[in-house]
């Protein structure tokens, strides 16, 4: 089985967050990480891969540093990595990205299953992979919690609604978004990590994927950022004092709204 | 790419402040452009000098101006509308208004006939209903493929759509076949004054930073919506509109996706996006019998159980009702947060709810930062005496 896992470089989390005092972005120490929710489709392909035999590639669209994830992608288990990386694709939103990453795949080869993380969680827009999944002409599934059962044709797969699962069948090859319960990625082995240091990345620029160059990067992206803005600090907060009966019954003064 | 006239540029640093994605340096007095840039234009606004220029200008990919009117995609599920289709309405009639155009309702699924009658009474001018029973269960293909030919034959100017699985599911398949934009999880809609454009306005980064997202060359203009942020309208028995009733065409059923089974939700798993009253556990709690004083809460205020990561990687509760970054975004009126310390990826959430209720142990712990009310105390003894004064004042 050949399994391609789109994968992305994001700034941590834990370490993007506002300056109370200037109201811009502190970036002090901001690390840059796997995106989580990739970790948890790497993982799933490399079981896969496991189960069945085959071999799984992991692909990123971004700037040269973004190597670094691939070749933790690789400690972790993928086989090879593909850095599709160009100037010309700075500023891609959804569309544009989708678009590129679906002319990286098609200058790669054919796969049986493409596996990504639900979103990514700089941009939150979960729009990548159903792009891609179109460009591809292939049936896509989001938010799968379970692959069930794996067939020559077609898999069965759990996938998470607003209120429970279901339950679905999808043709292959196919592309499936993956949310964290799927699984729980392993960390790299130390022989992993040996092979990572070796693996042999390979790039490929806009020329290479033959990419229309109105489709790429900004121009070729059909949202646009107007402004970027800190949101709008809340009010201030009051902790209550006095003994626990006394800061219950202002807190229910200020519920009662609600009851 | 983004240009820097070295001549023009003061070294103010500015750019630097302004740049949420750390890729502008000032160096030597000259601002200076690194690899991380993503064009987003943020530097280009503040640059007073006017010494940054971002000299890219996408082609525009269809005529403008013959697109007219908003449209809303509204969601129907176990012969249920979803509440945010209700929310949409509400929006999308106020901008279909400030546009001087009309407003029109989608809806798909089996058996729908008077689901669809009612959207008129909240607002739709048109509603194209889609009733068969080959769509009564959600698929990507099926519901992308209908929702992008109806669009193409109509030409709307604005589709909005609810921030839901479904939504957020096979929207983004509709903004490709269609090449138009999309913006997800808008919280704020508004169209400019000058030239009608949609202005889209959208958390980023867990909620620390707001970006603003415009489409300037492509139609229609596609956003889905956060669920409990717009207003839902009042129903107008009123009204009048025309329900239209789409036909399908044979290939647009075809599909290679099949649903097996829908597996409902119990009442464990009610949707925390749509709850008015969310109370919230973490780690705090210690153990799964502390988490049964959350039940209780939620309980006595009628309102829907949420937890921390934490407290699902434990396994208390399941995924369906954690909140945060790698959960679900939750806008309630009423968030109780008990025994959660408050991390960024936590905060990023709930930031949105109405009114933050922060119950922790320990003083400084970050949730207090964005709680509106706090009480600094053990939760075993707080808590149920929170629920005894609050059935005391319902029975009162």
């Amino acid at each position: 089985m050949k399994i391609a896992v789109c994968i992305k470089q994001v700034p941590d989390a834990k370490d993007v967050r506002l300056d109370p005092t200037t109201n811009t972005l502190a970036r002090e120490g901001v690390e840059s990480i796997m995106n989580p929710y990739d970790q948890h489709a790497l993982e799933e392909a490399v079981r896969l891969k496991e189960k069945f035999g085959g071999e799984v590639t992991v692909i990123t669209m971004g700037p040269p540093q973004a190597e670094e994830v691939l070749r933790l992608a690789i400690a972790c288990g993928a086989d090879n990595a593909v850095l599709v990386s160009d100037r010309a694709f700075a500023g891609a939103d959804t569309w544009a990205t989708a678009y590129t990453l679906g002319r990286a795949v098609e200058t790669l080869g054919n796969f049986d299953l493409f596996l990504c993380g639900k979103q990514a969680i700089d941009g939150d827009t979960a729009q990548v992979g159903p792009g891609l999944a179109l460009r591809l002409d292939i049936p896509y599934l989001t938010c799968v919690q379970k692959i069930r059962e794996v067939g020559e044709k077609a898999l069965v797969a759990e996938r998470m609604m607003d209120d429970g699962f279901d339950v679905v069948e999808i043709s292959l090859p196919a592309l499936l978004t993956v949310v964290k319960n799927i699984n729980e990625p392993r960390v790299p082995s130390l022989k992993g990590k040996m092979k990572a240091k070796k693996a042999v990345i390979t790039a490929l620029t806009a020329e290479a994927i033959k990419a229309d160059p109105a489709s790429i990067g900004l121009a070729g992206s059909p949202t646009q950022v107007v402004r970027v803005f800190p949101p709008e600090p809340r009010g201030e907060s009051a902790v209550f004092s006095g003994s626990v009966d006394e800061q219950v019954a202002q807190l229910v003064e200020k519920l009662k709204p609600y009851l | 790419m983004l240009k820097i006239d070295k001549e023009l540029c003061i070294g103010c640093g500015i750019c630097e402040e302004q740049c949420a994605f750390a890729a502008i340096e000032v160096k030597d007095g000259v601002a200076e452009v690194g690899e991380n840039c993503n064009l987003c234009g943020a530097c280009v606004e503040v640059c007073e000098p006017g010494a940054l220029v971002s000299d890219i200008q996408g082609a525009v990919k269809t005529d403008l101006a013959s697109w007219s009117g908003v449209w809303v995609f509204c969601e129907y599920r176990h012969a249920e509308l979803a509440q945010v289709s209700l929310e949409l309405l509400g929006i999308g009639r106020k901008l279909a208004d400030r546009r001087g155009v009309s407003l029109s309702a989608v809806i798909i699924g089996s058996g729908i006939g008077k689901c669809a009658e009612s959207l008129t009474g909240y607002g739709a001018d048109t509603v194209y209903a889609v009733d068969h029973p080959d769509v009564e269960h959600f698929t990507e293909d099926r519901y992308s493929r209908i929702l992008a030919r109806l669009i193409g034959e109509h030409r709307p100017e604005i589709v909005l759509a609810g921030a839901t699985a479904i939504g957020r599911s096979f929207i983004p398949g509709v903004a490709t076949i269609l090449d138009a934009g999309l913006t997800a999880d808008c919280t704020s809609l508004e169209i400019r004054e000058e030239d009608g454009a949609l202005l889209q306005t959208r958390p980023a980064f867990g909620g620390n930073i707001m970006a603003t997202i415009e489409c300037p060359r492509s139609r229609p203009q596609m956003a889905t919506v956060r669920p409990k942020v717009m207003k839902a309208p009042e129903f107008d028995s009123s009204r009048q509109g025309e329900v239209i009733e789409v036909d399908l065409g044979s290939g647009e059923l075809a599909s290679r996706i099949r649903v097996i089974e829908t597996v409902a939700a119990g009442e464990e798993t009610v949707n925390i996006q749509e709850s008015d009253i969310l109370v919230s556990g973490g780690r705090g709690l210690e153990n799964e019998k502390g988490f049964a004083l959350i039940r209780r809460l939620a309980k006595a205020l009628n309102g829907d159980v949420a937890a921390s990561r934490a407290v699902v990687d434990a396994g208390w509760i399941p995924y369906p009702h954690q909140v945060g970054q790698t959960g679900k975004t939750v806008a309630p009126k009423l968030y109780i947060a008990c025994g959660i310390s408050g991390a960024v990826q936590h905060v990023a959430g709930m930031q949105s709810a109405d009114v933050i209720v922060a119950i922790n142990r320990d003083g400084n712990a970050p949730i207090f930062n964005v709680a509106d009310f706090g009480i600094v105390g053990d939760l075993n003894e707080v808590i149920p005496k929170l629920i005894t004064k609050i059935e005391e004042h319902r029975q009162a």
